[in-house]
């Protein structure tokens, strides 16, 4: 374990959330959990911007890490949202029984 | 040295929190694991001098959207979810697409690991953390501000009409 | 008036009678029928006996009057010639055809189609007319072809009769053969001479250029040879003489007149006019007289069984005919235009008095039925009792002289010959015999009638009487040289007719006393015979064969009936259905197989390129249809995929 904790250790911590949210989406059946999971990819990107942030001395990432977290909530609210009007409609929050579009 | 550990602590918290999280099949249990791995991000954000961002992240996303979650939570019946297999079809092939895609930044990061070593924290002398973000947001990116409330604006009236049941 | 400028006009009256039965006959009554048409004739007969009177103080005694000119490119004109040969004939024709018009008024009395029969009886006329009088072959085929079509309307008269319809198409298919030959003949003459007029072709003839053939047989012969047979078919000479004794269904009237004493001379007339070619053609020459001599006996053989009166005369008539070409053939021309003068009275008077005998039996022909007439019909007896003794050559009568002359020329002539001579006598024998044969059992004898008899009324006898006058007296105009004791004038009729032949007959070096003598005996011979031999019902091979014709006409049946029409139709048959049928059935089988292929392009090739088009787009579908999923899981996999994929491009590079 190195000493110093550069950037590119938050990077990776990065990235593994990064992976681990895009298994979620990817792999799970149950949109709740889907929706959690874009949660942890955005927080993925919050990291590597604000660790940017501080590598260059700018405060830009942190600001763009503000919107991010606003986009955040915008997109967790109306997916709920729309979780639920699913449910009411369909009976069922799970991603891979509702497939109107199929061919 | 203090500073690794307290990294290697919060990385942790994320990290194991987030696994925790979409692996469980109790989506409560999953919302709270969540909330975990939010502090341990939380923590990395104060690691990172960036103060103003480590409450926001409390309040704004633990404190409203976890809550969010979880009365959404309450509200669905997952009861039956829950019993049903967790995993879809394409969860290999998600695996190894997404392990790919983590094997190809690690290899770059790798690459160019010199190019980041830590600068030592100048950040104290801008004056406070939540200053300069105040500074940059009201100043260079006012504009972006608006429409980010905007944007808010936008998802609360959207949220609204989509959970309205239809009368 | 001059009768020598208007010759043409001859042939226009009975012409003239024939159309107008032809356009109102039906309307007009039999008396004003009866009038008209024999006056057309008689008309005709004067203005004939005119010319021929005006003719005789001309030096060359020959007159042509031609008309227009015809067909350009054969140089045929419409032309008539009046010299010594032709006007015999006219005489013949008009003469003894207003007669037999006569005759036939009170024989055709109270007959239906009383007006049609002399319409075509006056049409003959003027067919035979226009025959004697043409100046050119090809107008002369005209007439041969009218006097052909005449016939066989007069034959078929009674055309409700299955035998008489049939007989009139057998007479015109017979003479079609020589007529073809005909035809064939003048066409190689016009090759030959380069014109059908008789005065170019008999000057080019004897301008000596072509050589008389000798030895072989070239186109001279081979002419004069197909003149002849067309000669064979109008005057039935074997093998086309079968359709002579058929052909007596034809009225009476018709018999005398056609087949008696004008359209069967016809044959002779042409041969006689042609002598400048015959001449020249000794081969042919010799064909046409062993054929007459050959034609003489073997009807006269056949004459000798027959029961029908008229059949007789038929035969007769043949044998006659055979007479006249065997003096043709051996040169001497004007014998044979002698024989054929005497013949037109005698067999005339024969035919008509028969004709009166039937008449009186009420139809019935058969002799075997008949007997003892004389006293029921002295007229007809006397009359035909002349014709018989001239017929059978007794001396002093017509046929006597004449008969006489050819068989010495036949005896003597340079082409002459001794074997043809004794045929020649033979056939006199046999003559003589069928002939009382034919008297004896009809007029002598016990009557064995059913019905009793009458005489004919005077419109039939007075010809009868004429011609009987005729019979007897006609043979002193032409006396042999060795009766030198009478006169010039009784050798009128030889000296009339040496301008139109030509050459000096030669003085034959024949002992022609014993000849006479011997033909005489012959004659009496025959008569004796008769009067033994006439009652007996003969049986036996040799009697069968002669009542049956030589059995020509079933030899005829057999091999060209049987043989060529109805084998030969079926042999087509089979043909067509083989070969024909076959052949378009095959042509179906292309078009169906055709179709087939076309069906299997169209359903595998043209359908199979659509089809595959579709199946393609199909195909292609399958995996696009793979995406669709309706499942955003599997969107957002695609994003990793291809996010994988852009980062993989950067790492790997």
């Amino acid at each position: 374990m190195p000493g110093t904790i550069s950037t590119g250790h938050y990077l990776v911590v990065s990235t593994a959330l990064l992976l681990i949210g895009a298994l979620g989406v990817l792999t799970r059946r149950n949109i709740v959990i889907i929706l959690m999971s874009i949660e942890l990819i955005l927080n993925a990107v919050n990291i590597n911007l604000i660790a940017f942030s501080r590598h260059y001395g700018h405060v830009t990432g942190q600001v763009f890490a503000m919107f991010v977290i606003a986009a955040a909530v915008a997109e967790a609210a109306v997916g709920l949202g729309i979780l639920i009007a699913l449910f009411r409609n369909r009976g069922t929050v799970l991603a891979d029984e509702i497939d109107l579009l199929k061919w | 040295m203090l500073d690794a550990v307290f990294f290697y602590l919060f990385s942790l918290l994320a990290v194991g929190g987030a696994i925790l999280t979409v692996t469980r099949r109790n989506a409560v249990h999953s919302a709270i694991w969540l909330i975990v791995s939010l502090l341990g991000v939380a923590g990395l954000f104060l690691l990172l001098q960036a103060e103003f961002l480590f409450a926001v992240q409390i309040v704004l996303y633990i404190g409203g959207i976890m809550v969010l979650f979880l009365f959404v939570i309450m509200l669905v019946n997952l009861e039956e979810a829950s019993r049903q297999s967790q995993f879809n079809k394409q969860w290999w092939l998600g695996l190894a697409c997404a392990l790919g895609v983590g094997a190809e930044i690690l290899y770059v990061i790798a690459k160019g690991s010199d190019s980041f070593p830590l600068p030592s924290a100048t950040a104290a002398a801008q004056g406070g953390n939540t200053e300069m973000i105040a500074n940059a947001l009201f100043r260079d990116y006012l504009v972006p501000f608006e429409l980010a409330s905007v944007l808010l604006l936008a998802a609360i009236v959207g949220a609204v009409i989509m959970a309205r049941k239809r009368v | 008036m001059d009768f020598l400028n208007v010759i043409g006009l001859i042939p226009l009256f009975p012409l003239a009678g024939a159309v107008i039965m032809l356009l109102m006959g039906r309307k007009l009554p039999d008396r004003v029928v009866s009038i008209l048409c024999p006056g057309a004739v008689l008309v005709s007969f004067i203005c004939s006996a005119g010319a021929v009177a005006q003719l005789a103080p001309l030096p060359e005694r020959t007159r042509e009057l031609v008309q227009f000119l015809w067909l350009p490119p054969l140089n045929a004109q419409w032309g008539f010639l009046l010299d010594p040969l032709s006007s015999v004939m006219i005489l013949i024709v008009t003469g003894v055809g207003f007669l037999i018009h006569l005759y036939a008024v009170g024989y055709m009395a109270n007959e239906d189609g009383f007006y049609r029969f002399f319409g075509c009886l006056n049409l003959f006329v003027f067919f035979m007319l226009l025959l004697v009088l043409a100046n050119s072959y090809l107008l002369m085929f005209v007439g041969w072809e009218g006097v052909g079509l005449c016939s066989y309307l007069l034959i078929s008269f009674h055309y409700e009769k299955k035998s008489a319809a049939a007989a009139g198409m057998k007479a015109f298919i017979v003479n079609r053969i020589g007529d073809a030959s005909f035809i064939i003949g003048i066409l190689f003459l016009f090759s030959i001479a380069g014109s059908v007029r008789f005065s170019d072709v008999n000057r080019y003839l004897e301008s000596g250029r072509l050589a008389p053939e000798i030895a072989g047989f070239g186109a001279l012969s081979t002419t004069a040879l197909l003149l002849f047979i067309g000669a064979m078919g109008k005057s039935a000479q074997f093998p086309l003489h079968v359709w002579l004794p058929d052909a007596m269904e034809g009225p009476t009237p018709v018999s005398a007149l056609i087949h008696a004493a004008t359209m069967v001379t016809a044959g002779v007339y042409m041969v006689c006019r042609s002598h400048a070619l015959f001449e020249r053609a000794p081969n042919t020459s010799a064909i046409i007289a062993v054929l007459g001599a050959f034609t003489a006996i073997f009807a006269a053989s056949i004459a000798v069984a027959q029961d029908d009166i008229k059949r007789v005369l038929a035969y007769s008539t043949i044998s006659q005919l055979g007479y006249m070409f065997l003096a043709a053939g051996v040169g001497a021309y004007w014998v044979a235009i002698f024989h054929l003068f005497t013949h037109a009275f005698f067999k005339a008077l024969l035919f008509l008095g028969a004709g009166s005998v039937i008449h009186a039996m009420g139809g019935e022909q058969d002799m075997r039925l008949m007997g003892g007439l004389k006293k029921y019909m002295p007229v007809t007896h006397w009359t035909m009792f002349i014709a018989a003794l001239a017929i059978s050559g007794i001396p002093g009568l017509a046929g006597f002289f004449s008969k006489d002359e050819i068989l010495n020329q036949v005896y003597g002539s340079a082409h002459g010959s001794k074997p043809l001579y004794v045929v020649g006598l033979l056939t006199a024998l046999l003559t003589s015999f069928y002939m009382w044969r034919l008297m004896y059992l009809t007029f002598y004898g016990q009557p064995r009638l059913r019905t009793p008899a009458h005489e004919s009324p005077p419109v039939m006898t007075l010809p009868l009487a004429a011609l009987a006058a005729g019979s007897a007296l006609v043979g002193w105009l032409a006396v042999p040289k060795a009766w030198s004791f009478l006169p010039e004038g009784f050798r009128l009729f030889r000296t009339w007719l040496e301008p139109a032949f030509g050459i000096e007959i030669s003085k034959t070096e024949s002992p022609e006393a014993a000849l006479t003598t011997l033909s005489a005996l012959a004659a009496i011979a025959g008569i004796w015979i008769a009067s033994r031999l006439y009652r007996r019902v003969w049986q036996g091979p040799l009697y069968r064969a002669l009542a049956a014709q030589w059995y020509v006409d079933q030899i005829y049946n057999l091999v060209f009936v049987d043989g060529f029409a109805k084998r030969g139709g079926a042999l087509l048959a089979k043909f067509d259905v083989a070969i024909i049928d076959r052949g378009v059935n095959g042509a179906g089988r292309l078009g169906r197989l055709s179709s087939a292929l076309s069906i299997w392009w169209d359903t595998w090739v043209i359908d199979g390129l659509v089809r595959l088009s579709a199946f393609t787009v199909k195909l292609a579908g399958y995996p696009a249809r793979l995406l669709q999923t309706g499942f955003v899981q599997l969107y957002a996999l695609v994003f990793v995929a291809g996010v994988l994929a852009l980062f993989g491009y950067y790492v790997l590079r």
